[in-house]
């Protein structure tokens, strides 16, 4: 068990040292506040700040659609279905199962969707393949946290003479901790996702400026630059990544800023 | 004899109390309970059987029996909570006010506002001690503030939190001791104005202090509401009951005063209970 706790740290120390090493050289102001310049692929000047951006964009969108579905629906399986009904017993095996497919296939099914709707790869292209990805993720986790929720409170709620929706919306207040949560790790999967944003949201060098447009995405611009054949832009992506990862560190940890603020009414 | 008119006046005299008003106290007058041929199932058991009781107003009322004879059971079809769970099936009627609460068309909502409930485990909601107890009042339409500053700290001195939570009522309700979460839990109760309150074992998770406190509060809310409680504790019963049901098995075998049941109990099953051959 020491073994493994300790092949556990390294692996993860190793990946943070490698990433850090070749990546801190060339981490420059440039990097987050440029557009890739002519050449930059090649060498020259410029930064990532279209994938950056695009990445933002996206997992926004992607967010707002998975919360709108998944909270409803969270609810309704919890609080409108009777306990253990066979109909929520099957949204929980299709969420358990969408929650397993691999994100290729989401972005593949989201470029089928948009060939049949006649959409080009654009940013809402993406927002739709990395909402796909990631609602399954934020369902799971939440519809967990709901299920541990005791019966007390929304009994306390209905004996008060509370309507259901009524019920809901201070249980909502209760689960903020565990939505955010929710939230927090769909993010973690949506961001770094390459594969899902691959077909679907294309790859630009500008920020979109309308949802049509294409959008650059942090992982795919990391590999773009992985894949040059120069080195100093083989460093780049290393760089690129340490900005990915200080991205999910800061969402991370202001979510759970809010989270604790939003949740000191929350009774334990 | 009065007028319809006068009856409608009278109620918005504001020089008159709630209680002295007629057409109020028509209503106030008869909050009685009446179950008659109260059947529960829960999932083909039958939990409560051929239950028929009355529940005289203004007094308390103690539910007590084994653990598992349906006590809670038949708390619970009182404000309709079984409505929640499918698998339970009521049949018989409850009549509140002389309204069976099971016939169709009956409101859910407004049975339930009727009875305040105290759980057995104080249940205070995510907010803050003003917004617990000023929850009731707003889910019912009252938008006023002053209307609603007016009724939290009424109820705050009613249950005697108002001096402990004095100048923190905005702070979160979870940040209260435990007794003091059930009082606070049975002024969010009275808040919404009910008739009658339910009490669930509403002591059972309190130390011996609180447990006395909410003990005084209960014979303090018989004055005014019809007060029905479920208890484990005989000696709880015996302290403030004015009448004592007690089941076993889903039936009811005995009732009657407090102080006949326990002095010439008639039944040899309540005999073998109070003098505790079984628990």
């Amino acid at each position: 068990m020491v073994i493994a706790a300790i092949i556990i740290l390294a692996i993860l120390l190793y990946i943070i040292g490698t990433v850090f090493y070749k990546g801190l050289p060339s981490l420059t102001l440039d990097m987050i506040t440029k557009l890739p310049g002519g050449g930059f692929y090649l060498g020259k000047e410029g930064g990532i700040l279209n994938a950056i951006v695009g990445s933002f964009y996206i997992i926004i969108g992607a967010l707002v659609i998975s919360i709108l579905i998944s909270v409803p629906l969270v609810m309704y399986i919890n609080f409108y279905l009777p306990a253990n009904s066979f109909f929520s017993g099957i949204i929980r095996f299709s969420l358990n199962i969408l929650f397993g497919v691999p994100s290729i296939v989401y972005g593949a099914f989201g470029f089928a969707l948009m060939i049949y709707l006649g959409i080009r790869a654009s940013l809402f292209g993406g927002i739709l393949a990395v909402g796909m990805l990631i609602m399954p993720i934020m369902m799971r986790s939440f519809d967990e946290v709901t299920r541990l929720l005791s019966r007390d409170l929304p009994d306390a709620l209905l004996s008060l003479g509370a309507t259901k929706y009524e019920m809901i919306k201070v249980i909502l207040r209760q689960l903020m901790p565990g939505l955010i949560t929710a939230i927090l790790l769909a993010i973690g999967r949506g961001i770094g996702d390459a594969a899902t944003v691959l077909f679907t949201s294309g790859y630009t060098d500008n920020i979109p400026a309308s949802l049509n447009q294409p959008a650059a995405t942090l992982p795919l611009s990391i590999f773009f630059q992985l894949g040059s054949p120069v080195e100093e832009v083989q460093n780049r992506a290393y760089a690129s990544a340490i900005i990915l990862t200080i991205i999910i560190l800061i969402i991370s940890f202001s979510a759970r800023y809010f989270s604790s603020k939003f949740s000191k009414n929350k009774i334990s | 004899m009065i007028t319809n008119q006068q009856l409608v006046k009278s109620i918005w005299n504001p020089d008159l109390e709630a209680a002295e008003k007629p057409i109020l106290k028509k209503v106030m007058n008869s909050h009685t309970i009446n179950i008659e041929g109260l059947n529960v199932h829960i999932d083909n058991q039958h939990i409560l059987k051929d239950i028929s009781l009355k529940i005289p107003e203004k007094s308390i009322t103690c539910i007590i029996g084994p653990s598992g004879c349906g006590k809670s059971t038949l708390l619970k079809t009182l404000n309709r909570m079984h409505d929640e769970t499918p698998e339970v099936k009521v049949s018989g009627k409850v009549f509140v006010d002389g309204e069976n609460i099971y016939s169709q068309g009956v409101n859910v909502i407004d049975t339930r506002k009727k009875m305040g409930l105290l759980a057995q485990r104080p249940c205070p909601l995510p907010m803050s001690i003003f917004d617990n107890v000023a929850y009731g009042p707003r889910i019912h339409g009252i938008r006023r503030r002053k209307a609603i500053n007016q009724t939290v700290i009424q109820y705050l001195q009613y249950v005697g939190l108002w001096d402990e939570v004095r100048g923190r009522v905005r702070s979160s309700a979870a940040k209260l001791s435990i007794g003091q979460q059930q009082r606070l839990c049975l002024a969010r109760g009275l808040a919404i104005e009910p008739e009658y309150i339910l009490g669930d074992e509403a002591t059972s998770a309190l130390d011996p202090l609180s447990t006395k406190k909410i003990e005084e509060l209960f014979v303090k809310l018989k004055e005014k509401y019809t007060v029905i409680l479920v208890t484990h504790t005989l000696r709880q019963a015996k302290r403030i009951a004015d009448n004592i049901v007690f089941m076993y098995l889903g039936e009811i075998i005995e009732t009657g005063p407090t102080e006949e049941f326990f002095k010439n109990p008639k039944k040899q099953l309540t005999k073998d209970y109070l003098s505790g051959s079984f628990s």
